[in-house]
């Protein structure tokens, strides 16, 4: 199984019967190919849609209804559309349950970079400062490391996108969560030890007594 | 990323070669589409935006100083027109506090939680698609091509409406009307 799949199957087993999700592009978008069977969900794009579908194949395409991306989708049976206040109203009033979103960096507090490289990359934070402040629980979605580099640091070094902590992070190699404000390995990959997750993470990482491995 | 954006209005200030332009927006696009258009033609000198990912040529002429950009939370920029449409003096919003986003800003507690005061937006003109305006201007929007629109429409001098089409008085339901007809000033008839 490859990286992407990994992290995207963990994190669709944190879904709920009837939960309103966003998620931000990138593998997170990857999670909606994995909601377990039986389990009904509503996915909502931030520019003004709940019940996103899937993708359309060229042809079908339509161009009134897109994704956050700009991407034509479809829209599920019961789904809805509203103005861009409307839904940044859901995301900020905290009736959005859990976004799933990409990360820069997250530092051992939780605290997440993911808008902008100063000097080098300033594509805009977009709705993901609101989806950090607003939605009941943050989840990210990432690889552990980029060009052999941990993106689990101690601190932030590129600026933060709120201050707000992050729930989990889920990643090819283990999930981390953030309880008490510390950094805490709780499971790791199949065929991945607590050893080579710590190897490849910079942070201070506190390990539970009873690390499990993820069931994929 | 150019849903909703009235692509003839554009076209024609590029054909005019309207510059020197602020742009209130969602995003800048991209290339030869929506707002991108006019920021490839040079007529944009401030962007007001969440998001100029997409468009690489907004963050070149960015890095050469040619465009001034603001980036503002996309929910903060929402609300930031909402308010100058409602006669708002600004709104307290969470997102931002302990960013970048919160630099030169007043901070306001209440109930013990900290907010940003964010002030209000307007514009000179609110350029709109709609899906549906019938003669007096009365508007609906067509899915995901709502977003910013009846949004911005409430928070501009001058509003002016591009529309896929335009039916009789009365072809719209009163309880389907996103945008009331006396908030819009001028329809453009195509054909």
């Amino acid at each position: 199984m490859d990286a992407q799949t990994i992290i995207a199957r963990r994190i669709a087993q944190e879904l709920r019967e009837g939960m309103l999700v966003n998620l931000g592009i990138g593998i997170p978008t990857l999670v909606a190919s994995h909601v377990p069977q039986g389990t009904n969900v509503f996915f909502q794009s931030e520019n003004g849609l709940i019940g996103t579908g899937p993708v359309l194949e060229d042809g079908l395409v339509q161009s009134r209804l897109t994704d956050a991306g700009g991407r034509p989708v479809s829209a599920i049976p019961g789904a809805s559309t509203f103005d861009s206040a409307m839904s940044f109203g859901l995301i900020r009033g905290g009736h959005v349950d859990l976004t799933v979103l990409g990360a820069l960096q997250v530092d051992e507090r939780g605290l997440l970079a993911n808008w902008m490289i100063p000097g080098k990359m300033v594509p805009g934070m977009g709705g993901a400062m609101d989806l950090v402040t607003g939605a009941k629980r943050v989840i990210i979605a990432m690889q552990h490391t980029a060009k052999g580099k941990s993106k689990i640091v101690p601190r932030c070094t590129l600026p933060l996108t709120s201050s707000r902590p992050v729930d989990m992070v889920v990643t090819e190699l283990a999930v981390i969560a953030f309880p008490s404000g510390q950094a805490t390995l709780l499971e790791t990959a199949p065929g991945v030890s607590v050893e080579d997750v710590r190897a490849a993470t910079e942070a201070r990482l506190v390990v539970g007594a009873n690390i499990t491995t993820m069931a994929l | 990323m150019g849903v909703g954006t009235p692509e003839a209005i554009i076209d024609e200030l590029c054909r005019q070669q309207r510059g020197d332009l602020t742009i209130i927006a969602n995003d800048t696009a991209m290339p030869g589409v929506g707002i991108g258009k006019l920021v490839s033609a040079g007529l944009v000198r401030k962007v007001i935006a969440s998001h100029i990912g997409l468009n690489p040529e907004t963050q070149r002429q960015m890095l050469d100083g040619r465009i001034e950009v603001e980036l503002v939370p996309q929910g903060t920029l929402i609300e930031r027109i909402r308010a100058g449409g409602h006669g708002l003096g600004g709104i307290l919003t969470p997102t931002g506090v302990g960013t970048v986003v919160e630099e030169g800003k007043r901070k306001i507690e209440v109930d013990g939680r900290t907010y940003l005061l964010e002030l209000p937006l307007r514009a000179d003109v609110a350029l709109v698609q709609a899906f549906l305006a019938d003669y007096l201007g009365n508007l609906t929007y067509a899915l995901t091509m709502r977003n910013f629109n009846p949004v911005i429409a409430m928070a501009a001098d001058r509003v002016i409406v591009d529309a896929e089409h335009i039916v009789p008085v009365g072809m719209i339901p009163p309880d389907q009307v996103m945008t009331p007809a006396p908030l819009v000033d001028c329809l453009i008839a195509k054909g």
